[in-house]
């Protein structure tokens, strides 16, 4: 079909329909909406992971990101109060606020992103190496220090978030 | 590559009017069973033993009134139970039903599709079933709604974590594989997984209750105190799509449970019953008898359910969050603990 | 481990989809188009028990709930994490499960945290 073979149009597809839901995103005025649109684009982007054979990483992106993130967003978004009436004017100070801190982030990201393309991609020598198994071999062999501080760092965020969220006995 | 797609379609719609058909008539099932534990007859005027009641039920959801409340937002409100019965009939995806099929040479599996991640997949639609309840119950702009959206998702998610942990359990009793299919056919030889994984299992079936939002873990749709919970601004279908995808879901956790627990279309000596009737691997009535034995232990499994909904009294909330973090938890990580010693002890973990 | 898996294994997953989306369109719009429309204010007002409706429901609930979500995410993540090791437990060894119970180890340190400040504990 035009020259293209089926993964590369199923991959231009993916990522319209990512792009999107991502401006989708911004763009949309209710923010559970929005929320929604942040699912859709998950699952997108988790369909590359499947193109790429990264299976453990496509599942990761649902379970976590789509089935556990969103769902402490939308939880938040819930939590606040929502009525029109109530809805914060936003004034220009803080527009153009977000709009230089956004735009530093993009910098930032297109800044690291430059040089990437010299680094050249690590082979393992496996184009299986999505696959659980592969992954786990390599997670618990190569990588098991980063591994190990992951879950140093859970426990600070669980620690963190009892702490913020649970008041004292004596707290009033 | 057209002849895959059309064999796989067909198989998926099969899948699709299965879940359809043993939801339908788990609906009538559950009556007549209610009515049985209550000393009552039952549903009986529509057809011989009212099996036509499904059907009647269904008719009557699509000819009642459609209400969006004013204040509700109608997009959410419509994507709501939408969500609840996509997810529910995604499911059924990587169960296999039956052994694989030989027709003229060509190998037929009875399986919508067999990915090495199939489990994980399982998690992952499970995962996503709690946005069908959390978005309804918002959209609906009702209090009684909101509170029992809430309840629903805190507890679905809360009832994950064990679920998990027991199935990590599962997958290293059954040599470490994450394909469905493979830990239900290499149940075959040896004892069902449930001998290795007794309170494994008992972990996994509470978790399944409580996913499923069944009693005792009905909390989100309480009538006592929250009307009907997170539908209750819910009418004509789209009501019957939130409670025809909580039959679906218990259909599936059923089979979910059949097949990894208890070996799915294996049964004890039957090696021995097709050499005696001298069948073929491949040949078409192994897979009807594996059929069979399957949805003999799916349909024990929902009877289990309904007896438990007709026996046990609600939980309190404190009651609910206590029993998922506080017991679950701990036990399915003993669970884990005990699972890898007895590895140790079988020699399949080297020092 | 069926080392076959390609994307192309995933394609039916799509059929069904299609076919279950397919079924709820259809139910969707045939529940609007045969049910009858007879609609009146209060029959559209959000319903609180037959007494008139005070104010709507975007109301701010209990942070335990949200306290709940923050501890799924943590805890998801961690038994995520687990997955690789199952998979591979046979050839890991020994070495293997000191690894993951260390892990493991850690995340008890965090439950007993959360069970010592209460922080799932529902009645006060």
């Amino acid at each position: 079909m035009l020259g293209y073979t089926i993964t590369q149009w199923l991959f231009g597809i993916l990522s319209f329909l990512a792009i999107m839901f991502g401006l989708m995103v911004v763009f949309s005025r209710n923010p559970v909406n929005s929320v929604l649109y942040l699912v859709m684009t998950f699952f997108c982007i988790a369909g590359h992971y499947l193109l790429l054979n990264a299976q453990f990483l496509a599942i990761v992106h649902i379970v976590v990101y789509a089935g556990a993130i969103m769902v402490l967003f939308l939880f938040v978004i819930m939590l606040m109060n929502l009525n029109e009436d109530t809805e914060p004017q936003r004034t220009w100070l803080s527009k153009i606020i977000a709009a230089v801190a956004g735009g530093l982030m993009l910098f930032v990201m297109v800044g690291s992103l430059k040089g990437a393309g010299d680094m050249g991609l690590q082979q393992y020598g496996n184009a299986q190496i999505g696959f659980v198994k592969n992954l786990g071999a390599v997670l618990f062999k190569d990588f098991l220090f980063p591994f190990e501080i992951a879950s140093v760092l859970l426990l600070a965020a669980m620690v963190g978030a009892i702490m913020i969220g649970k008041k004292e006995a004596g707290e009033s | 590559m057209i002849s895959f797609i059309i064999y796989k379609a067909i198989i998926c719609l099969v899948v699709f009017l299965l879940s359809l058909g043993v939801a339908a008539y788990a609906t009538l099932w559950e009556r007549k069973f209610a009515a049985f534990l209550q000393d009552r007859v039952g549903p009986d005027k529509a057809g011989p033993w009212g099996l036509l009641q499904p059907l009647a039920d269904g008719g009557k959801m699509f000819f009642k009134e459609e209400i969006i409340p004013n204040v509700s937002n109608r997009f959410l409100f419509i994507l709501g139970p939408s969500l609840f019965m996509l997810t529910a009939l995604m499911t059924g995806t990587v169960i296999p039903w039956a052994k694989d099929v030989n027709i003229g040479g060509q190998t037929y599996s009875l399986q919508i599709t067999d990915i090495n991640i199939g489990v994980l997949y399982l998690l992952g639609v499970v995962s996503i079933g709690v946005y069908g309840i959390m978005i309804g119950g918002w959209a609906s702009n009702n209090k009684y709604a909101l509170l029992g959206a809430i309840r629903a998702s805190s507890q679905m998610i809360s009832y994950e974590i064990a679920m998990g942990i027991s199935i990590i359990a599962l997958i290293i009793t059954a040599g470490g594989t994450l394909s469905i299919r493979e830990i239900i056919a290499q149940q075959d030889a040896g004892l069902a997984n449930v001998v290795y994984q007794p309170l494994g299992f008992l972990i996994f079936f509470v978790c399944a209750l409580a996913e499923t939002n069944r009693a005792p873990f009905d909390l989100p749709e309480c009538e006592s105190e929250l009307v009907g919970g997170y539908h209750t601004e819910y009418s004509s279908m789209k009501l019957g799509l939130f409670l025809f995808a909580e039959y679906i879901n218990m259909f599936i956790s059923s089979a979910i449970m059949a097949g990894f627990y208890f070996g799915g279309y294996n049964f004890p000596f039957a090696q021995e019953l097709y050499d005696a009737m001298g069948l073929q691997e491949g040949s078409w009535i192994i897979s009807l008898i594996g059929f069979g034995a399957y949805f003999t232990k799916i349909f024990i499994f929902i009877c289990v359910f309904m007896w438990v909904r007709w026996t046990l009294p609600r939980f309190r909330y404190d009651q609910l969050m206590n029993l998922g973090w506080k017991t679950l938890l701990p036990l399915s990580l003993l669970n884990l603990a005990i699972t890898v010693v007895v590895e140790y002890l079988r020699g399949n973990i080297h020092i | 481990m069926g080392s076959t898996n390609t994307p192309t294994d995933y394609l039916p997953i799509v059929l069904m989809f299609i076919v279950a989306l397919g079924f709820v369109v259809t139910t969707m719009v045939a529940s609007h188009m045969l049910g009858p429309k007879r609609k009146t204010k209060i029959k559209l007002d959000s319903f609180e028990c037959g007494i008139e409706s005070h104010g709507n429901a975007r109301l701010p609930f209990s942070i335990k709930y949200f306290l709940v979500a923050i501890l799924f995410v943590l805890f998801d993540v961690e038994v995520i994490f687990m997955y690789p090791w199952a998979v591979n437990y046979k050839e890991l060894g020994i070495v293997g499960v000191i690894e993951v119970f260390s892990f493991i180890a850690l995340l008890l340190v965090g439950f007993y945290y959360m069970l010592a400040k209460k922080a799932v504990q529902w009645e006060d």
